[in-house]
């Protein structure tokens, strides 16, 4: 049987990962990829856990979690669409149209 | 079956943080994308062995099928060859680092802290071919008002995406 700490450790080594690439990449689209990652390792974590309890309280968590995934990933895209149209970068640094 | 299930392990957890690292370091986009879709699938191998088949296909369908043809699509509408020439990281690196050295160092604490308790049950003799009726019972009875405030959600979403997508007029 595999250590429930190995799936812990594969879902930290995901979610470091996408931390990172979400705090040294200028491009957005990687950054939200990024996010999607994190998501993602975050579901190992309850699959592993409900798993362990034996029910599936933690997948229908993951369900939900996959949901926002979605969400999220339509409206910004959306937004990076919208803000390709207007400034013609998808690098995260050049978004500084509020900044005085 | 015990050393079958460990190497089905160690390969897909192997594939899957190769492909992120991968990800996060690509200058093409669209090989970002493809590595990407390469650790969703390898995590969903990760969610059949911890016997959660619902899950399994609603991460290849949903998020594999759904939500990486919505990246690939809008990485194909903005323009790849400008932003690839440029730089691709910033200069946080000192930053990035040490917030995830302090997050490794708060789960593993974590995980150190209840060691004791983590053991997983013993796997059933035969797969349960119930998992996805169970799911099904557990989201329309006990979780039904998160059910209902994800579909509002979602709703919401799919207003905002296609008003932030929209072209103006005039």
């Amino acid at each position: 049987m595999i250590p429930v700490d190995y799936y812990l450790f594969l879902s930290l080594a995901l979610f470091i990962i996408g931390v990172i690439g979400v705090l040294t990449r200028r491009n957005v689209i990687i950054m939200l990829m990024s996010i999607e990652l994190i998501l993602n390792a975050v579901n190992i974590n309850l699959m592993v856990f409900s798993r362990m309890w034996g029910t599936v309280d933690g997948q229908v968590f993951a369900i939900f979690i996959i949901t926002d995934a979605a969400a999220e990933a339509a409206v910004g895209l959306g937004i990076i669409l919208a803000f390709f149209h207007n400034r013609e970068t998808v690098l995260a640094d050049e978004m500084d149209i509020m900044k005085w | 079956m015990q050393t079958l299930n460990q190497a089905l392990f160690i390969f897909f957890a192997v594939l899957a943080v190769a492909s992120a690292i991968l990800m996060v370091t690509r200058r093409n986009i669209v090989h970002g994308a493809v590595f990407l879709i390469t650790t969703l699938l390898s995590t969903a191998g990760i969610f059949l062995l911890l016997q959660a088949e619902f899950l399994f296909i609603v991460q290849i369908i949903l998020y594999v099928g759904g939500i990486m043809v919505l990246f690939v699509f809008v990485i194909m509408l903005v323009d790849l060859d400008v932003s690839m020439r440029l730089v691709q990281f910033n200069r946080q690196w000192i930053v990035a680092g040490a917030l995830a050295l302090v997050l490794a160092a708060q789960f593993l604490f974590a995980i150190w802290a209840g060691r004791g308790a983590l053991r997983l049950p013993a796997m059933a003799a035969e797969i349960s071919p119930k998992n996805t009726e169970a799911v099904g019972d557990a989201l329309f009875s006990h979780y039904m008002l998160p059910f209902e405030i994800a579909s509002i959600l979602l709703l919401v979403a799919m207003i905002g995406a296609v008003v932030m997508a929209k072209r103006r007029v005039g």
